[in-house]
């Protein structure tokens, strides 16, 4: 009785597909941090954002899915492969992509993923998800519409300065003269 | 599926983009691991939003996406100028206070 209540409880593909999307969206987040080549980094990231949507999608964030597709992998990977062209002369791997000291970010990262995890399961041990795959989500973007424009309405604004103000410094610092 | 799956994943891809602004000597690599930050960041307001039956974490997170898209378009306009100006993006060559 217990396991058909556990069996009806968890979504079994979820939990398959969750495992394998973090898998791979790890082996590529280490793969940007170790890689010797600057363009080989930039490719794994797409790697891990597309792996970060893919999570959104499995967390019933259909509309955050998209907007990360769009905002990340269409165009902050763009201004990145820029960037790498525009800064680089060689193609190739770097010898010096690393600081001499970078050997402590391993022991730092490990405390700090210590750190976390220990908060992280002592907070949410036992705490067990709605299975996203109700009706309730159907009516997600049009709540997501309503916060915006209700009680998040002065934050849109000012965050349409903030984008307004960094596409003009952008322009302003970038600029030739 | 529990809650720990969602918190413990963007944990571990704190600490790696932690870690790789730590060891990355290359500004524009740096930019990348802030990317990972931003993004664990963006998978612990989901999940929570998720928890709490809530939408004001999914609202939360298309704020930090809009930011991060702004932070990585000044950042690397920032990057550009300095490669004019000293051909090279090395950050730690770019400590000019030498006490």
């Amino acid at each position: 009785m217990n396991a058909l209540i556990f069996a009806a409880d968890v979504n079994v593909a979820q939990n398959v597909g969750f495992y394998i999307i973090a898998a791979i969206m790890l082996f590529a987040a280490i793969s940007v941090v170790s890689t010797k080549n600057v363009v080989h980094a930039a490719l794994w990231l797409v790697v891990v954002l597309g792996g970060v949507a893919a999570q959104y999608i499995l967390a019933a964030a259909e509309f955050v899915a998209v907007s990360q597709v769009m905002v990340y992998i269409g165009a902050v990977m763009v201004l990145f492969l820029f960037g790498i062209m525009l800064t680089r002369a060689s193609i190739g791997d770097d010898t010096d992509v690393n600081n001499k000291g970078w050997a402590i970010g391993i022991p730092v990262g490990v405390a700090f993923f210590g750190v976390l995890a220990y908060s992280v399961i002592d907070a949410f041990e036992d705490t067990v998800l709605v299975d996203p795959s109700g009706a309730q989500i159907a009516s997600a973007t049009t709540a997501i519409s309503d916060g915006y424009l209700g009680d998040y309405l002065i934050p849109l604004i000012a965050l349409s300065f903030v984008l307004l103000a960094a596409a003009v410094g952008a322009i302003v610092l970038a600029r030739k003269d | 599926m529990y809650a720990v799956n969602f918190l413990l994943l963007s944990a571990a891809l704190f600490s790696i983009g932690v870690f790789g602004v730590i060891a990355r000597r290359n500004a524009v690599m740096v930019l990348m691991s802030i990317e990972l930050i931003l993004n664990s960041v963006n998978l612990n307001l989901i999940a929570f939003a998720l928890i709490n039956n809530d939408i004001d974490g999914h609202i939360f997170a298309l704020f930090v996406i809009a930011i991060a898209a702004a932070e990585v378009g000044v950042g690397l306009a920032m990057v550009l100028m300095i490669y004019r100006n000293r051909r090279s993006i090395a950050l730690d060559g770019l400590s000019e206070m030498h006490g």
